[in-house]
């Protein structure tokens, strides 16, 4: 079974601490400009939205990269960056369609989203349930679920 | 650790900004924020100064849990000497400024001097240099924050500045971050102004990343966090209602000061109230509150984010009061309302927006207009000399004052000095509801005696925020309490007073504490922090902090008798509620509290209790 991260931008206040516990996983210090997840605010809507790599199927930035610095985790199905092979030529960061893979100039290199290994941190930080990590089949569950419970049936005899 | 062991040094008058290590040794008696920034105001500087003076320093302070995931940790705050009440001044903060000051690499700023012309201070982690304002002088904290991000194209920068209040003088005009919230109180922002500071803008990449302990420190952080969601208050109250879950509950105990004091439950409460921000209007049919939001590593989120009806008479020609933005807190409430009889939720919601813009405090400018409506109602000060009728109730007045204040123009000059000086010039000092020439804020002391205590004897002037008993007189945390006696109110006062000045110094946030004890945030501190920080040791850094306030205040001029209360609270009964016929009995607590505190009949700390204290 394949999980995927759930994000419920309605749950989300902004509080940054999924950003916190992303960097402190993957540098060891609390550092929100190093996450791979960013919370987005729209202030004058008044939304907070976190965003991040959603491990599309057919990974442009896979496909992509010249190096194959980029390979599928084969228990996750993250695409992971594989540090020592990657050149940083940054064609990964134009293929993705949506931004979710970022050059790291300190390094070099670009880093993503790699589900953790399969614990994501941000979802086990996050203190609302904005960020959850279900299974792939079923991200929609909890909405198709809050929809049901608005159908209007007769209650039965 | 958790220190970045770092000061940044900023002399505005020659232009320089450098480094210096932080005192490590003050740090362990000190912690930080609030108390150690206080002990380099005490070290540095005359408390004799005049506060808008070059002589006086203003200081920006974290705590060593700010920029952490310990939960509310992105706290900072302004030290400084007060210019509303002369005494030590130190105002909290919540947003993004400080965790980004932190991961900047950076403890605190010291600024001292005065620039020769406007200027704000661009940090970019180490690097540090003050930056022409010229065209940022004369506008609001809102154009401010928008104009530095495009300049540097940047939008991630964290920016606290001040508006045209702090740029006017306005004597309780504040330092504001993140567009709306406030280091609010004292008049830190007027500090700020006279030393032709604009802005601080920081972007910090470097992170914190020196903890004692990190495992230990994610357990014991985790374990806070839960003991917040689990709690009643933290846990739901706050996330759905805000502070503003508090309008109905005072008023029902018959605290809430009601136009000026005269009253001590409002009519209008529920229109104004939490549940009514909930509500859907009649005019566009939406409710006033959007979402709820959190500061920086907050895991309660009690921040209130608000939209008025675009059709509103007070915004219907001004579309930059249209989108969401921060609403109302319940002292804003309050004070914007309750306190002057006005109970338009979406007019107290504008005003509150006209004071994050430009950046003065709600609760002393709302109280001031109270004043100002009841010197109008017996008729001391006329229409012609305000520029509009100022009836108790009038939402029209309100917003046009938040505006002449912010603007500096008209009448707003006398509005900008605070009820304590403008009373006094019209002849009536004893119709200024407050202490040390700070107002008081939305909890009348003859219904809630230990706050009559707390207001009293504010080392920063009159203010909830220093010993919240509220949390033990009403809501029963950590015990029940009478409110309406004032036996043990002393020894309660006291001890919040203490773990106030602790949590104050750690960076996170007083509101943790409807659910945390200093026995909470003792091991989040000592997982992160060298020196073996135990409850013990932190209830003492918080007496040692409040001692050494109130020996500055002393040396600034002040004395016991500046630890008093407005006439009217002591000698005009509470008309209703379960306090009518009640005054205050300050006159009763106050010795009782000196006692406590171990100082003199005079309010002086005796040689015992410095040696105790080490100070």
């Amino acid at each position: 079974m394949q999980k995927s991260l759930h994000i419920d931008p309605n749950k989300c206040t902004g509080c940054l601490q999924c950003e916190m516990a992303c960097s402190y996983e993957n540098y060891g210090a609390f550092n929100i400009s190093k996450s791979r997840i960013k919370v987005f605010n729209f202030e004058s809507a008044g939304r907070k939205v976190p965003y991040t790599c959603t491990q599309c199927a057919e990974a442009w930035c896979l496909h992509a990269c010249p190096v194959d610095a980029i390979r599928i985790d084969a228990a996750t199905g993250a695409k992971v960056v594989f540090e020592n092979t990657c050149v940083g030529c940054k064609v990964c960061t134009i293929a993705c369609p949506f931004g979710t893979i970022n050059y790291v100039a300190d390094s070099g290199k670009v880093q993503k989203c790699d589900l953790c290994g399969g614990q994501p941190a941000c979802a086990e930080a996050c203190p609302t349930g904005a960020i959850t990590y279900v299974e792939s089949d079923w991200t929609g569950l909890g909405k198709m679920r809050q929809w049901a419970e608005k159908t209007d049936t007769q209650p039965r005899a | 650790m958790a220190w970045n062991k770092k000061i940044l040094r900023v002399n505005l008058s020659k232009g320089t900004c450098a480094s210096e290590p932080l005192n490590m040794q003050w740090a362990q008696q000190y912690l930080g924020q609030r108390g150690l920034a206080t002990k380099y105001l005490v070290a540095e500087t005359d408390p004799k100064v005049d506060p808008l003076s070059p002589e006086n320093k203003m200081i920006m302070t974290t705590g060593p849990l700010t920029g952490t995931m310990a939960s509310t940790g992105g706290r900072y705050s302004v030290v400084t000497k007060g210019p509303l009440t002369g005494a030590i001044a130190c105002s909290n903060s919540g947003g993004h400024f400080g965790a980004e000051l932190k991961m900047a690499g950076w403890d605190m700023i010291i600024f001292e001097g005065k620039s020769p012309k406007p200027v704000y201070l661009w940090i970019e982690n180490d690097k540090a240099e003050l930056r022409d304002a010229s065209h940022l002088w004369g506008t609001t904290t809102w154009h401010t924050e928008e104009t530095i991000k495009a300049a540097h194209q940047d939008p991630q920068i964290r920016i606290a500045s001040i508006g045209r209040a702090g740029e006017n003088g306005v004597l309780y005009a504040c330092v504001v971050n993140d567009l709306h919230r406030a280091a609010g109180r004292s008049g830190v922002g007027a500090v700020m102004g006279s030393k032709n500071l604009k802005a601080v803008a920081v972007r910090g990449t470097v992170g914190v990343g020196n903890i004692r302990d990190f495992k230990a420190f994610l357990q014991a952080t985790k374990a806070a966090k839960k003991v917040l969601a689990d709690n009643a208050v933290t846990g739901q109250g706050l996330p759905k209602f805000g502070t503003q879950v508090l309008m109905n509950v005072i008023n029902e105990v018959g605290a809430l000061p009601t136009r000026n004091a005269n009253d001590v439950q409002f009519e209008g409460a529920r229109k104004i109230s939490a549940e009514a921000m909930h509500e859907k209007r009649p005019g566009d049919g939406k409710s006033n509150l959007v979402t709820n939001a959190a500061c920086f590593g907050c895991t309660i989120a009690c921040g209130r984010v608000s939209q008025v009806d675009k059709n509103h008479w007070s915004v219907v020609n001004s579309p930059k009061y249209w989108g969401a933005t921060g609403g109302l807190e319940y002292e804003n409430a309050w004070s914007l309302g309750a306190a002057n009889g006005v109970d338009d939720l979406d007019a107290l919601t504008v005003a509150n927006m006209i004071c994050n813009e430009d950046g003065m405090d709600p609760i002393s400018f709302g109280a001031t207009v109270g004043a100002i409506m009841e010197l109008y109602q017996m008729g001391v000060l006329k229409k012609e000399q305000i520029g509009i009728e100022s009836p108790f109730g009038s939402a029209q007045a309100l917003i046009e004052m938040a505006h002449m204040t912010a603007e500096g123009r008209g009448f707003g000059k006398e509005i900008a000095l605070g009820s304590a000086r403008l009373t006094k010039k019209y002849g009536h000092p004893e119709l200024s509801m407050s202490v040390k020439g700070q107002e008081f804020p939305a909890y009348d002391p003859r219904g809630i005696q230990g706050m009559g205590l707390t207001y009293a004897t504010s080392n920063r002037g009159a203010c909830h925020l220093r010993s919240y008993t509220v949390a033990s007189e009403i809501l029963g945390v950590p015990v029940k309490t009478d409110p309406l006696v004032t036996d043990g109110k002393a020894d309660l006062v006291k001890a919040f007073q203490d773990a106030t000045a602790a949590f104050d110094s750690s960076g996170t946030c007083i509101f943790t504490t409807f659910a945390w004890t200093l026995g909470d945030l003792a091991p989040q501190l000592d997982a992160a922090c060298e020196g073996g920080w135990t409850l013990e040791k932190l209830a003492e850094v918080g007496e040692r902090i409040w001692n050494m306030e109130r020996q500055y205040n002393l040396a600034a001029g002040l004395t016991a008798k500046d630890d008093d209360l407005p006439k009217r609270l002591k000698t005009e009964p509470a008309k209703s509620g379960p306090a009518k016929g009640l005054v205050s009995g300050i006159d009763k607590m106050k010795p009782e509290y000196y006692k406590s505190r171990g100082w003199s009949a005079e309010g002086v700390p005796t040689k015992d209790t410095l040696a105790r204290l080490g100070l």
